[in-house]
């Protein structure tokens, strides 16, 4: 039990990628604890997103390893990464458009629901019974973000804070050990961010899962982040706790100096 | 054999012709226009009117195709694809597939399905003797104007101010306008010059190949559209070397494999190509943007 | 009344659909027994069913799948004339006509699916343009091979050719199958209307159950955003086969059904122009709803048949049909036009539906 608490859910070693001889990340090297939340930060295009598309096996690394649970994702695809326990959002929502917020949510179920084609065709027992399992576990899992009631709305009619919350709760579907946020509050008022930073507490809580999120309201990273990690030019250039990062010169550089160009 | 492989440069270039119409759109619309093929048919026809109703010389025929070719690029550009710019890839190609048919059917009703012979409009030019064979006019013209296209593209694309326009739009639309380039205006100039060229091709396909109907230029668009994906979708020279090759295949097939089965080689050739190098000979890859 | 209220709105429409297939028999067979059909149309009904199925099947890669197939036709050709070999075959050794029909579009459909699973391997790696012109290769390919094949049946058993009839090495009191470009001839009708009424049920039993599955729930996922499905561990390559391959093999049963409607049937038949019409059906009957599908098949099959004085312009209509209906469902402003024209007849009491995606 104790052995497993140590080990790190996620650990990455000289992690890079290169696009056209431009080195996009390089020597990124994090651990993340269970339950741990992490965050990522850093100015704009510092790599973050890649970092995550490197994590989900969007794109290959060009170099390093990625251990998930104590298994290398070497050879993986995306798919099997997130079997293996990764789950994401999308900076730029990436909702199923056509299909209701519970289907949405019956995806993230998919592997969790144990009928094969012929038992959906013939209507098999079985389709019955795993499809009203299926049914309440997904109400259960919109009830967090109190979304039970848009069961049968179709996805892409939700307004834009709710498609952001709904794609947490498909990631949380696949039941991963470890879920990315991709700017989870992007686009959301003060309000809605106080509720959804209690939320993703709530989640690790409940779940008992790692989060790591990119974000640039400082407020929420600063607010639940135990730890951060801050990006600049695709390298690690600081990392500690947010008091330690507040003072961290590199960062406030970082962020001033980006601040000069915009 | 030196007979076949000439033979299958000549027709090869003819499809490197109608290829570059359908590379420059590609890489600039990032949309398959189905109904280009069914241009080269129009052209075809505007020719051999010119030349037996008008009784226009040659040039005149050729310079008149390319008008009315270049105008209906233009109009089927802004009627059917510009409402579509935002839509799904399977929208457009749909509604491509519409015109295209229009086109053919169009065509069926004005100039009905009775084949046409094209007059050979080289027939006083001179040939060229190599040795025990002669090569046909036609053949010299088609591959003389293929590789003055070819060069002259190439010119357009890299010196002038248009030229680099187009490229920036293929490169990133996005960018483009922020950079006060005028994307709706580039992407017409696209279609104006692909269909333009389609008229050429046109013309050198009927006099290669003297017969005229409402579906002559559908077999051989697809093809050059195969042709343009084997050298690489986007790229100039890439359209020339696929079209070149797919020509020497499909006639060495003729000859030496089955006349029947020609047109299934040429597609077993799109097939293996996309499955072992999407993209193509000369081709670059892209990253989808997540 | 209640509990019909209750029922979830996919599971409505699929009732909806079986219901107006049922009425559709059972109207046909009513006008057919007390003499009201003419000869003509009483010979339009097994292509009528054939091309429902087609376009059912067609709909569901095009409209659930997301993507497009252009080569649907060689699917059929494939039903068609493995259909018409069993058939043939069998002639001498089963006697009922009905057990003979059911047998070769079972064999149609098998073929025509692994035919289906040989093709999707490969092409289904592709995305979009590049994938519809691939399709259009096979189908094209397939045509090609069918004008040249050769099939013969003597004492020996089969014989097969890819030449000629004569390299078949058939005995000479054989029977000649398939003949190349002239296809098959000498077909016993099996086809039966009932028999089509009943594989339509079938195929839109697998197609809507499939649909309102965890199959059929990834593969739309996937249709609405791959990286997203992708990163939810839903596999794409093998549901994006699911669907291709389904939809094959029922092209294939419905190529069974319409050859052993006729007596001769040649490999012409199943060209890029028949691709391309049940597109038009599947298009103008709206991209994923299959009640459209049964619809516009129907009456576009049925339709050119009353409408002769204007078979001249038959295909430019439908070439427009397919321009229109996508400038319509695809273009922001027409469809705030067309959404605003609804919402007037809605104010004024009208009661239609909504129109669809």
């Amino acid at each position: 039990m104790s052995e497993k608490q140590l080990r790190p859910v996620l650990e990455t070693s000289h992690l890079g990628i290169d696009f056209g001889g431009l080195t996009a990340v390089d020597e990124f090297n994090i651990k993340i604890a269970p339950q741990e939340i992490k965050g990522l930060i850093g100015p704009n295009g510092a790599g973050k997103t890649t970092i995550f598309n490197l994590l989900t096996k969007v794109y290959q690394p060009s170099r390093g390893n990625i251990m998930l649970d104590g298994k290398d994702t070497r050879n993986m695809s995306p798919v099997q990464v997130n079997h293996a326990g990764i789950a994401r959002t999308f900076q730029n929502i990436r909702l199923f458009d056509k299909l209701t917020v519970e289907e949405n949510v019956k995806i993230g179920l998919h592997e969790h629901i144990s009928y094969g084609m012929f038992s959906g065709i013939f209507r098999l027992p079985r389709y019955w019974k795993e499809e009203k399992r299926a049914h309440e576990k997904a109400l259960e899992l919109l009830d967090i973000f109190g979304m039970a009631d848009q069961a049968d709305v179709r996805a892409d009619s939700l307004p834009y804070g709710a498609q952001r919350r709904l794609e947490i709760v498909r990631a949380l579907a696949t039941e991963p050990k470890l879920l990315l946020l991709d700017e989870p509050a992007a686009g959301m008022n003060p309000s809605e961010t106080a509720e959804l930073m209690n939320n993703i507490r709530k989640i690790r809580d409940e779940f008992q899962i790692a989060v790591m999120l990119i974000e640039h309201d400082m407020n929420l990273v600063m607010g639940i982040c135990e730890n951060i990690v801050v990006v600049n030019f695709g390298k690690i250039i600081a990392e500690g706790t947010p008091r330690q990062i507040q003072t961290d010169e590199n960062v406030i550089e970082a962020y001033l100096g980006s601040g000069k160009e915009s | 054999m030196l007979a076949n492989l000439i033979n299958g440069i000549s027709l090869g270039s003819v499809y490197a012709i109608i290829a570059l119409g359908y590379t420059m759109v590609y890489g600039i619309a990032k949309m398959l226009n189905f109904a280009h093929g069914d241009v080269i048919m129009v052209g075809g026809y505007i020719a051999f009117y010119s030349i037996t109703l008008m009784g226009w010389p040659p040039a005149l025929a050729v310079l008149a195709a390319i008008v009315v070719c270049t105008a209906l690029g233009i109009v089927i550009e802004r009627l059917a694809y510009k409402p579509l710019r935002s839509a799904t890839s399977l929208a457009v190609l749909i509604t491509a597939i519409g015109v295209s048919y229009f086109l053919q059917n169009a065509a069926l009703l004005l100039w009905t399905s009775n084949t046409k012979v094209f007059p050979n409009i080289f027939e006083k030019l001179p040939g060229l003797r190599l040795g025990a064979m002669q090569i046909a006019p036609v053949t010299i013209i088609t591959v003389l104007a293929n590789i003055v296209i070819m060069v002259t593209l190439t010119l357009f694309t890299t010196k002038t101010k248009m030229g680099k326009a187009m490229r920036a739009v293929s490169e990133d639309k996005g960018a483009a306008t922020l950079m006060g380039i005028n994307v709706n205006r580039t992407i017409s100039l696209t279609f104006a010059i692909g269909s333009g060229l389609a008229a050429i091709a046109g013309v050198l396909l009927c006099t290669a190949y003297p017969t005229l109907q409402p579906t002559t230029g559908s077999m051989p668009g697809i093809k050059a559209f195969t042709a343009a994906v084997f050298g690489g979708i986007g790229s100039i020279p890439g359209a020339m070397l696929g079209g070149i090759l797919l020509g020497v295949i499909e006639i060495f097939g003729k000859a030496y494999v089955s006349t029947q089965l020609s047109d299934a080689i040429v597609f077993a050739v799109l097939i293996i190509v996309l499955l072992v190098k999407p993209t193509g000979l000369l081709g670059r890859k892209v990253n989808e943007k997540v | 009344m209640d509990k019909l209220k209750n029922l979830k709105k996919s599971t409505k429409v699929s009732f909806l659909n079986y219901g107006i297939v049922l009425v559709f028999f059972i109207v046909v067979t009513a006008l057919a027994n007390t003499g009201h059909l003419t000869n003509s149309f009483k010979g339009q009904l097994i292509p009528i069913v054939s091309y429902i199925i087609m376009a059912l099947a067609l709909n569901l890669v095009v409209g659930i799948s997301g993507e497009l197939s252009l080569g649907h036709a060689g699917f059929m050709s494939v039903g068609a004339f493995s259909g018409v070999v069993v058939s043939m075959t069998t002639a001498n050794s089963i006697a009922e006509g009905g057990v003979r029909l059911v047998l070769a579009i079972v064999i149609g459909a098998l073929l025509a699916g692994i035919v289906g699973v040989i093709i999707g391997i490969p092409v289904l790696r592709l995305n979009g343009d590049y994938l519809a012109i691939v399709t259009l290769a096979f189908g094209e390919i397939i045509k090609n091979v069918m004008n040249c094949l050769y099939v013969g049946v003597d004492g020996a058993g089969l014989h097969m050719s890819f030449k000629d009839a004569a390299s078949m090495g058939m005995a000479a009191d054989g029977k000649m199958l398939i003949n190349g470009p002239m296809g098959a001839t000498g077909i016993t009708k099996l086809s039966t209307f009932t028999g089509g009424i009943i594989l339509l049920l079938i195929v839109l039993v697998v197609i809507q159950n499939l649909v309102n599955s965890r199959t059929g729930r990834a593969i739309m996922a996937i249709r609405d955003n791959r990286i997203a499905a992708e990163a939810s561990g839903v596999p794409v390559t093998k549901h994006k086969l699911i669907a291709f391959v389904t939809s094959a093999a029922m092209a294939g049963a419905a190529g069974a059904l319409y050859a052993l409607n006729y007596s001769t049937i040649a490999p012409k038949k199943f060209d890029f122009n028949t691709s391309i019409l049940i597109l038009v059906f599947v298009v103008l009957g709206g991209i994923g709803n299959l009640t459209g599908s049964i619809i516009a098949a129907a009456l576009l099959t049925i339709l050119p048949e009353m409408l002769r004085k204007f078979a001249d312009y038959r295909m430019l209509i439908y070439a427009i049909v397919l321009i229109v209906v996508m400038l319509a469902t695809n273009n922001e402003k027409i469809r705030a036009f067309l959404r605003d024209l609804g919402k007037k007849d809605k104010d004024t009491g009208a009661k239609e539906e909504t129109a669809n995606e």
